[in-house]
């Protein structure tokens, strides 16, 4: 049998796979951490609450209504996004002047209080959520035989990076938010509604880790405690990408998630903490992160 | 559009010292004599254990300006530590809970010296992301023995003579490090090294321009606060004779930032307080199946939104606080 | 005489603590090309930031087409026919000169075309796809002047439009300034470049600690020469 490094080939690319996965679900999560801390100066710690929620919210629609997973896919990032437009809206815009610490501190909150609640009605074991049967089954890829679920993640999860990349470097709404990044009082002054503005952009992050978390209700099991295991490792490729770029974090996320793949075959034990010593590294070699403008 | 404004700390120095320290020995006072008013000894202990913890991560947040998400590593940590040389090597307490320390202060030094490295929410997320690295480490290590945890941790025999066994006499043995641990913290902040770190709170980028050596001032502070942690994780195992990975996960670190913020940041008994309420909340839920993060995030929430000085920062701002003397701006 | 478009009654503004206008009056006519001159730090700046209502800390009255300024969002401001050409022009970086130019909402008809406007600014157009903060000083002011003629906007607030550039690029400038007049346009212009000034405008304002000390048509220019020497040191 084929080996690189005495590990065989068809097990290294299963691995790589999986890395890609968890690498999707980082580039989406960090590419949503970074949209909102643009704009917002906000650092998002109910994020993982929010994904959390995106698998609920699609688990609950099938369950309860019938709902299946392609409108469960489209339906379940707009509920998400409203509830955290409704927050921005009513709470927390009242700390954007104060120190960005306050935003952190009250998105903590705020995921202690969704994880808590959903753990009060559903327990902390994990639900099950059965893929969508167009999706269902293997699919052989010549060099292995892989799930078609898994191959739709990776592709799912590019599509809407891209898109978000495109939106915000390519259109006019994201020529405004740019601008607003960096001088939202005088885009405000030209007459453009930034409140409005940054009520949309929270959504549109929040949206997205609940996309996310729709994503991955197959994959894990739909669970309250799903948000706050990926939450931190999502923060150390925001260190490590930097907040700066939208491609940085999206390029950031695939690369760890592959990172985490390789320790997994090569060193198992160390797979869990490769991330944050990869962290380690870059803050000793590049404090300000490989893609990183700000301090 | 947002100022990086310090975090509002006030720091009551103006009041009336007879006042000031009346209130303190009417407190410690009250400390002596709550086992004979009907307190649970282990749930005073279990107190004193927090507001130490408290107090040493507001010694870095209130008085330094920075914001760990990672202090569980050091709270568990050293609990860890000193169950370790309390169980396996067979150490005294006083002498367990000395190595709990010295770990904390040297897992400090690590996870410091690469935090300082950034500013503001990123070191927040850098402490919070090596934490958890702690964590996976002990999850891990057969030192810790994983999901079991150190068990039976003996309390010894104090200097190798009194034995801490009975509850009575184990309180007043946390009450002494607790009181020491103060008398520490509050000879450190109203020092001139003290005094520096609140310029750098204030002003960083004035501290540097007036010579300082921000990254040392920074890094040490960091490492005051870490063994003082780990002065009151070492004290934990030994009062309840366990070490678990509970104490290590970033639950606890916010646990702990929620004590400081809901007392006062940056003020010397807030912290104090802050832990007495989440204590009190936290035994008073433990029973029920109410989830009690439920409360505790709700309370971070309202904290944030609605009272920012926390507690007694809102008092010493009060009318009543400003006529006893309590001056927000120092 | 119709009544103004804009005026000014006692305004003061403050940043945080510090008092910067004491109580400001001027009025502005349809039409006209008004300039304020003043020595430094005399306030003209944060006249122009308090109308627009960057500068929030108000009291008195800003009453634009009948409207009080000092109630209305910031972001309502400008739909109301106001364009703002900030002090350092205030180009986005991280946006090409297009975007730039199609950064501001249009806020009533009658605004400029692309066309128009890379007709009078032809270096704009061979540009329009460099990142903001590549173009020269000139370039910038230019853009910075363009993108508020997309909007409609009928006033026009003017920051030191003239600073820091080449004499060849201030007359280009004042050729722009020209044309706009010729379409009926209302232009407050803060400048320290008194020549320019004087080429432009209708009438002056001096201000002079916060308040302003003088006001007079152009035809009384050369008569008040004395009283502006005072005033500005010129």
């Amino acid at each position: 049998m084929e080996t690189i490094f005495g590990v065989p080939v068809v097990a290294l690319y299963g691995q790589l796979v999986l890395g890609l996965i968890n690498g999707s679900f980082y580039a989406l999560l960090s590419l949503g951490l970074a949209v909102i801390f643009g704009l917002l100066r906000v650092i998002n710690f109910a994020h993982g609450a929010q994904f959390m929620l995106g698998a609920f919210t699609a688990w609950l629609l099938l369950n309860h209504l019938g709902v299946g997973y392609w409108f469960a896919l489209i339906l379940t990032p707009l509920i998400v996004g409203l509830l955290g437009a409704v927050i921005e809206r009513t709470m927390l815009r009242r700390l954007y002047a104060a120190d960005p610490l306050y935003g952190l501190l009250f998105t903590f909150g705020l995921a202690l209080v969704l994880e808590g609640i959903f753990r009060w009605y559903f327990g902390a074991a994990g639900k099950p959520y059965t893929p969508p049967s167009d999706l269902q089954g293997a699919a052989n890829l010549g060099f292995m035989r892989l799930p078609k679920y898994r191959i739709w993640v990776i592709v799912a999860s590019l599509i809407m990076c891209l898109s978000v990349w495109a939106l915000i470097e390519k259109t006019r709404l994201g020529a405004t938010l740019r601008a607003a990044t960096e001088n939202p009082t005088l885009v405000q002054a030209f007459g453009v509604n930034v409140p409005l503005l940054l009520t949309f952009t929270y959504a549109l992050g929040v949206g997205l880790a609940a996309f996310a978390g729709v994503l991955a209700a197959p994959i894990q099991q739909v669970s309250p405690l799903m948000g706050s295991q990926i939450i931190i490792i999502v923060f150390a490729v925001v260190v490590v990408g930097g907040m700066g770029s939208i491609m940085g974090a999206i390029v950031t996320g695939y690369m760890l998630g592959l990172a985490e793949a390789l320790t997994k075959v090569y060193y198992a034990e160390a797979s869990n903490i490769v991330i944050f010593v990869i962290m380690a590294v870059v803050l000793l070699v590049k404090p300000a992160g490989l893609f990183g403008k700000d301090a | 559009m947002t100022i990086s404004s310090p975090l509002e700390a006030p720091a009551a120095t103006g009041v009336n010292p007879a006042l000031k320290f009346g209130l303190l020995g009417l407190g410690l006072l009250g400390l002596i004599a709550a086992p004979w008013l009907g307190a649970y000894p282990v749930f005073l202990m279990k107190f004193l254990c927090f507001a130490l913890f408290a107090c040493a991560f507001n010694l870095l947040l209130g008085y330094t300006g920075l914001l760990s998400f990672g202090h569980a590593a050091f709270f568990g940590g050293a609990a860890y530590f000193t169950g370790h040389a309390a169980k396996e090597w067979g150490l005294t307490p006083e002498l367990a809970i000395l190595v709990g320390a010295a770990g904390a202060a040297a897992l400090g030094l690590i996870i410091g010296f690469l935090a300082i490295r950034r500013q503001g929410i990123y070191f927040a997320m850098i402490t919070l992301a090596l934490s958890q690295m702690f964590y996976f480490i002990c999850l891990r290590s057969p030192f810790t023995k994983g999901e079991d945890g150190l068990q039976g941790v003996p309390r010894g025999k104090l200097f190798g003579v009194i034995d801490l066994a009975p509850s009575l006499n184990m309180y007043y043995f946390v009450l002494a490090v607790f009181v020491l641990g103060l008398l520490i913290i509050w000879r450190f902040v109203n020092s001139p090294f003290g005094m520096i770190l609140r310029a750098i709170r204030e002003n960083e980028p004035r501290a540097v321009s007036l010579g300082y050596d921000v990254a040392r001032y920074k890094l040490i502070a960091f490492v005051m606060s870490a063994a003082l942690t780990g002065l009151a994780g070492g004290v934990k195992a030994l009062v309840f004779q366990f070490a678990t990975l509970t104490d290590v996960t970033w639950q606890m670190s916010g646990e702990v930032i929620l004590m400081t913020l809901l007392g006062g940041i940056g003020t010397l008994i807030g912290p104090i307080l802050g832990a007495g309420v989440v204590v009190t909340l936290q035994n008073y839920f433990a029973t029920s199946q109410f989830p009690v993060t439920i409360l505790t995030g709700a309370v971070f929430m309202i904290c944030v939104l609605l009272f920012r000085r926390g507690i007694v920062g809102e008092f010493y701002a009060s009318r009543l606080g400003a006529r006893l003397g309590f001056d927000l701006r120092r | 005489m119709s009544s103004p478009v804009l005026e000014l009654r006692n305004l003061q503004t403050w940043y945080g603590e510090s008092h910067i206008l004491h109580g400001v009056d001027l009025h502005v006519d349809r039409g006209e090309t008004v300039t304020i001159l003043g020595r430094n730090g005399m306030g003209k700046t944060t006249t122009l930031r308090s109308i627009v209502g960057v500068a929030r800390k108000r009291t008195g009255e800003i009453r634009f087409k009948g409207e009080d300024l000092i109630r209305t969002p910031l972001h309502r401001v400008a739909h109301r026919g106001l364009g703002f050409v900030p002090e350092e022009r205030g180009i986005f970086a991280t946006l090409t000169v297009m975007e730039n130019l199609l950064l501001p909402p249009k806020v009533a008809p009658g605004g400029m075309s692309l066309d128009e406007i890379f007709a009078l600014f032809p270096n704009l157009h061979e540009r329009r796809n460099s990142p903001g903060t590549k173009l020269s000083g000139g370039e910038q002011q230019m853009l910075a002047i363009a993108r508020i003629l997309r909007t409609g906007a009928d006033t026009l607030l003017l920051d030191e439009p003239t600073e820091g550039l080449a004499p060849v690029i201030v007359q280009k400038i004042g050729e722009a300034l020209g044309a706009l007049r010729a379409r009926g346009m209302t232009i407050v212009l803060v400048e320290q470049n008194f020549r320019f000034a004087a080429r432009v405008s209708d009438r002056f304002y001096v201000m002079d600690h916060g308040r302003v000390a003088l006001g007079f048509p152009a035809s009384e220019l050369a008569a008040r020469m004395d009283d502006l020497h005072e005033l500005l040191g010129v």
